[in-house]
């Protein structure tokens, strides 16, 4: 049996008064990839914030369900969000580098989660997670260069870093390449099947083949139902809603 | 009907804005040209740092300058980190209600109410109600009331100012609310703040009607002492020796005119100047 590390149970979200989604529930895998699918606006980034509680920000959002993340309803009444988002980093679809160096631009969560005590630590820390994300050969001499003047690339890459710098067990992807060229897509691509090994991730996509390539398990939405959740490889090969089929064979959407 | 030709339309709206354009600038230019003629002879060291004699006929203007410093930089100490905080509560805090309507509509119509009507406001509440009498508090507190909505206003411009996205980032990464708020928005806003406190500092240096029931005196033959002082002011200064004192020089008329104009306009340059950095210097 798999590690199941996100349990979402009867999850229905409203924008005041427009239902986004609507009872979905799902597990996912521990260390696993597991893609979001679905045509614009059913819901796919709407589902992927409710895991990290960042959709609690905006205006006139109401919440019913569960979440349960390591045997606790993140939306029970004695969780603190701080303390959801930790666990559960995110990277967003635009690359969003706060205006700091380089070096700032990771130290910045690390400092202010007290996650270290002396400035020795975190040039590990900041060192380990360029490192991971394949920045550091290229930086190692520009960290006080401002985060800003990156390649796009690099800036995602930053952004992915900055979130893995403060460990934490989750990791939320909100069309991560959908503002890079191809080869840094693949080069992204790479990077993620490597944090496989560390993290627990959830990626939304638009690339049909890049859900494909990359996931174990994939979820297609529409209109805020989740229609079919299951292996990546039954999905695109054998599904069994007739909807999930025109939608991964180009017949729709 | 007959058409213009994209050409010439294009020719003749240059030229009407050109020339609004030169409405606008060449009275002010005038002006300081005209206060510089008259006033400049009047200009010295002793002008700026000595007290008036001869029944204001003669000396300087050291406690009108003083006056007007010290209730203006009182005035900012109280507007600004009030505005600031209500600007941050608006805009970061408030949810979008009827309530949050009702206090953004009140702040913008605040900005239009007449200045004198701010003076008799503090003379009722600071100068009468409170018993500060007339004195720098109670002139400083008016004019803080008086520009609370400016400042709000443009701390408001320049939160908005800073990109969701970096408070997604922030939050994303386990920052409350709070540090968000204190270590990623105020830092990017904080150059918007304080050019637009520049620009309200040099508003009020200038101003006459708040002051005029609540701070300002005729004449005080020394310098302020304390915040319950009545002082001298620039402005009502100026209105008093051009027009309550006869046979005054007029070159000490100007020369006044010429202090009050080069400490409003040199912060307004400052704040200019301030704002072309920062935008150069902006990193997104
Ligand atoms: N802040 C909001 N207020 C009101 N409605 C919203 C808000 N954000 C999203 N929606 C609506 O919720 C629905 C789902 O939006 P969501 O952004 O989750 O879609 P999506 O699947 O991520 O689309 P895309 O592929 O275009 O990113 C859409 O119909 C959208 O209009
Ligand atoms: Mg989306």
């Amino acid at each position: 049996m798999d590690d199941i590390k996100i349990r979402i149970k009867n999850l229905n979200l409203y924008y005041t008064n427009f239902h986004a989604i609507k009872d979905v529930s799902m597990n996912i895998r521990a260390n696993k990839i597991t893609a979001l699918i679905g045509p614009s606006g059913c819901g796919k980034s709407t589902l992927l914030r409710t895991l990290n509680r960042i959709n609690d920000t905006i205006d006139g959002v109401r919440i019913t369900g569960e979440v349960i993340i390591n045997g606790k309803n993140i939306y029970g009444e004695d969780m603190q969000v701080d303390r959801v988002r930790k666990e559960v980093g995110m990277v967003f679809q635009r690359p969003n580098p706060f205006p700091l160096s380089i070096y700032n631009n990771i130290a910045f969560g690390l400092e202010i989660n007290r996650l270290v005590k002396t400035r020795k630590e975190t040039d590990k820390i900041v060192q380990e997670s360029l490192e991971d994300v394949q920045l550091w050969d290229d930086l190692k001499n520009k960290l006080k260069m401002s985060a800003i003047h990156l390649s796009l690339e690099q800036q995602q890459r930053l952004c992915v870093a900055r979130v893995i710098a403060i460990k934490p067990q989750i990791i939320l992807l909100d069309e991560p390449c959908s503002s890079l060229d191809p080869k840094s897509t693949t080069n992204l691509e790479e990077l993620m099947q490597e944090m496989k090994q560390k993290y627990t991730m959830v990626i939304v996509t638009h690339n049909m083949q890049q859900a494909a390539r990359l996931s174990d398990d994939t979820g297609y939405m529409y209109m805020g139902n989740l229609i079919e959740f299951d292996r990546t490889s039954t999905i695109f090969t054998n599904p069994s809603k007739k909807e999930t089929d025109d939608y991964v064979s180009g017949r729709f959407g | 009907m007959f058409k213009l030709s994209p050409k010439l339309s294009q020719k003749i709206f240059y030229t009407l804005l050109a020339i609004s354009t030169a409405i606008v600038i060449v009275p002010v230019l005038l002006i300081v040209f005209i206060i510089i003629k008259n006033g400049w002879s009047a200009i010295s060291w002793e002008f700026l740092t000595t007290m008036p004699t001869d029944g204001m006929r003669a000396g300087g203007i050291l406690p009108a300058i003083l006056g007007t410093l010290s209730i203006v930089a009182c005035a900012i100490c109280i507007t600004l980190p009030v505005g600031v905080c209500a600007a941050i509560y608006l805009n970061e805090y408030a949810k979008d209600n009827m309530l949050t309507r009702i206090i953004k509509l009140a702040i913008v119509n605040l900005a239009g109410v007449p200045s004198v009507v701010y003076g008799l406001f503090g003379l009722g509440i600071f100068v009468m109600l409170l018993g500060f009498g007339v004195s720098i508090i109670a002139g400083a507190l008016t004019l803080s009331i008086m520009e609370l909505p400016v400042i709000i206003t443009t701390a408001r411009g320049a939160l908005n100012s800073v990109p969701y996205a970096f408070r997604e980032a922030s939050w994303s990464l386990g920052v409350s609310k709070w540090q968000t708020i204190r270590r990623v928005v105020l830092p990017n806003a904080l150059p918007g703040i304080m050019t637009g406190a520049i620009l309200s500092i040099s508003r009020i240096s200038g101003e006459t009607a708040p002051i005029l029931f609540t701070a300002a005196a005729f004449y005080v033959p020394h310098l302020p002492q304390s915040m319950f002082d009545q002082v001298m002011a620039l402005p009502y200064h100026l209105y008093i020796i051009s027009t309550q004192i006869p046979n005054m020089p007029k070159n000490i008329i100007f020369g006044t005119a010429l202090v009050l104009l080069m400490m409003v306009l040199s912060m307004s340059l400052f704040a200019i100047i301030a704002r072309l950095y920062f935008r150069k210097k902006r990193k997104w």
